[in-house]
């Protein structure tokens, strides 16, 4: 294909923000909740211990896998919107 | 049955089904070899991908770690894990979509320099060796403890079931065994958490149990070990870190080294399309999560359980008896996993913090000289059916477990390190025209090869074996993953900046390992103390690879800045790979 077209450029900005959105998030549960806002956190008690002990050994790996689900399933669309999806 | 038969028949059992799958998947292509013919589903890819990557580390070591550090370390749940976002967005559907056998190959021709691509072996057998060590040593280790044979006689054993599958079956081979064995290690994994979770909580699943109410207190079992672990002079399992920027650095570290490694990137190769390369990202993470979600339930209650096992009667009571000591502490000793010494000759088990200053007066109030009994980390998971005294099939479950997530991961590797021998250093250095079949009769000579020294190694494991962490992540990390992000994100970075951004990455990183652990980790030549007021601002050596990485992209995009652009065929092979129509599956050109 054409790989200039302005469509294709378009394409390639969507995939961009969505990957950009996602690792802000990414970055929030781990680095953030589950580090470095952990003290902030500290109020809010879950099981014995607080939130940002919980995101730190469980809620970040959830998240995780939850955001590659939306990023496989939004990049599909986005695929099939642009036309460059596979037949 | 003894329990010795009836480990014998899980063992061997299970690696019956390794060999029968290998006789059926038999590669008859360097297609099926490198890559399983590129027809792989991306739900059996995510579960060969959750054995190719949990490793003996992952299964046994893992949940001693965190038992031991509490959350400092759950770094490494985080890190093992997140890298597989940073996978599947950033490098596996383009690398995918570029449909060639090896990482190297990728770098090679994006960055139009064998050079480059010299670079990347390098790195990806340093990386892959240090890793398949561990694994041989780890599959020797539990052979030596379950089948009661000797280490380098159980290492050679299981070297020889590996060959059997991986060099006839290649990736094909291998895709589908590790699936049996990513099955084997799971059940093995959860079904002693389940027990013990029912045993201390009462709650069937061990994430939620972790965090309900230990029954016998009746306290939330996270407060309840809090409390038993700071009442003998420990630290509170749950207290935070001081070093912030240090556990920051060291989960990335871990996350960009998992993306960047090499065995787990083949793997997305073997899928149809790119949008299941994208799936199979998910679905691998789903797969390692059961394990991964697990495994800090299983470190907070072992730690629990081993704490009440010494102070049956409460900490503040006397400990147990040496002579009164369950079992499971006499079967460890054997191996001197588990060491004792009576210190005070009181003939009781004195367990606490003796290194902590603040609690030396209780200590001595009680009489006590000094901690008595030193637990390997390792030992937790497999020690775990016999502390929760589960029946005897449950321990050779654990066996059969531990040797899958040794044998999957070490043939993963294996892979990896011999296509890259024969694809990118025979046919793409020595012989550009062998043939399709010498192709396959040489990757299947450097997968022997390959076996024999990972054998030799596991058996005499040199002193850079222990550094699986520190050099195998931080290599992937400072040297592997920025040029294979930059080769996709980027279209400006050219051969000069790619191949000084690794080579940068990687001495940087090298450099600062070798400062604190010891120039090539041999003992005593180490410039500085690897100790925390050592490290450049608290950063330690296993930390340093997010830094590698960093320095590895500031050289590449500053000297590609000043340098030409790379050429426009070049840049269309970026664009091409950026979009997933037309794919066809993995081949060579």
């Amino acid at each position: 294909m054409s790989g200039h077209s302005y469509d294709a450029e378009n394409y390639w900005k969507a995939n961009l923000r969505l990957i950009f959105g996602s690792l802000i998030i990414w970055a929030l549960v781990s680095y953030g909740f589950a580090i470095l806002l952990r003290p902030m956190l500290a109020g809010i008690p879950i099981g014995g211990t607080d939130l940002g002990f919980w995101f730190a050994q469980q809620g970040s790996i959830l998240v995780f896998m939850a955001l590659i689900f939306f990023y496989a399933w939004r990049m599909n669309k986005i695929d099939e919107k642009f036309g460059v999806h596979e037949e | 049955m003894s329990q010795f038969a009836i480990n014998l028949l899980f063992v061997g059992g299970s690696f019956l089904i390794y060999i029968g799958i290998a006789v059926w998947a038999k590669a008859g292509s360097t297609s099926d070899f490198y890559v399983a013919g590129g027809g792989v589903h991306p739900v059996t890819n995510g579960m060969a991908i959750g054995a190719d990557w949990m490793s003996a580390a992952s299964f046994i070591s893992m949940a001693g770690l965190i038992a031991a550090g509490g959350y400092a370390n759950s770094s490494f749940l985080m890190g093992w894990t997140g890298g597989y976002v940073l996978l599947a967005m950033l490098l596996a559907p383009y690398l995918r979509k570029f449909g060639k056998f090896t990482v190297p190959e990728f770098i090679g021709d994006r960055y139009y320099s064998p050079n480059a691509r010299l670079i990347a072996v390098i790195c990806l057998l340093v990386a892959s060796l240090t890793y398949v060590i561990g694994q041989m040593a780890g599959a020797g280790v539990a052979f030596s403890r379950f089948l009661e044979v000797e280490a380098t006689n159980g290492l050679i054993i299981a070297a020889v079931v590996v060959f059997i599958y991986a060099v006839l079956g290649g990736m094909k081979g291998i895709t589908y065994t590790q699936v049996a064995q990513y099955c084997v290690l799971i059940i093995a994994y959860t079904i002693p958490a389940v027990f013990i979770s029912l045993q201390l909580t009462g709650n069937p699943i061990p994430m939620f149990g972790m965090f309900s109410t230990h029954t016998e207190s009746g306290l939330p079992l996270l407060e309840k070990l809090n409390q038993v672990v700071t009442d003998l002079g420990f630290r509170e399992y749950t207290a935070d870190v001081d070093n912030k920027l240090n556990m920051i650095l060291f989960t990335l570290s871990l996350m960009i080294g998992t993306a960047g490694l090499p065995h787990v990137i083949i793997r997305f190769f073997t899928v149809p399309k790119v949008s299941d390369a994208r799936w199979s990202g998910g679905w691998a993470l789903v797969f390692i999560a059961l394990l991964y979600l697990t495994a800090p339930a299983v470190a907070s209650m072992a730690r629990l359980n081993l704490m009440t096992t010494i102070y049956p009667e409460g900490t503040s009571a006397q400990p147990i008896e040496y002579e009164a000591r369950p079992d499971w502490i006499r079967t460890w000793e054997e191996t001197g996993l588990i060491r004792f010494e009576d210190k005070n000759n009181d003939g009781r088990i004195q367990l606490y913090d003796d290194s902590n200053a603040g609690f030396a007066d209780t200590a001595a109030a009680r009489g006590w000289n000094g901690n008595e009994l030193s637990v390997n980390n390792d030992i937790l998971v497999l020690a775990n059916p016999e502390i929760a005294n589960l029946p005897g099939w449950v321990i050779g479950l654990i066996a059969a477990g531990g040797l899958a997530a040794a044998l999957s991961t070490a043939a993963g590797l294996l892979l990896a390190i011999s296509s890259a021998v024969s694809h990118d250093l025979i046919k793409g250095r020595l012989n550009p025209n062998i043939s399709d079949k010498g192709e396959l009769l040489a990757a299947r000579i450097s997968m022997a090869v390959a076996i024999v020294v990972a054998t030799w190694l596991g058996a005499n494991p040199p002193g850079f074996a222990a550094q699986v962490v520190a050099l195998a992540f931080g290599i992937a990390a400072a040297s592997l993953f920025p040029a294979l992000m930059m080769g996709i994100f980027s279209k400006r970075v050219n051969n000069f900046g790619a191949s000084l951004g690794m080579l940068s990455g990687l001495l940087f990183t090298l450099i600062y390992i070798f400062v604190f652990k010891g120039w090539f980790f041999i003992p005593g030549t180490a410039n500085f103390p690897d100790t925390a007021e050592y490290w450049v601002l608290g950063i330690s050596p296993l930390s340093i690879g997010a830094v590698g990485a960093l320095v590895n992209f500031a050289v590449a995009f500053s000297v590609s800045k000043v340098t030409a652009e790379p050429p426009i065929e070049i840049q269309e092979l970026v664009e091409s790979v950026r979009y997933p129509r037309g794919a066809g599956s993995a081949q060579d050109h």
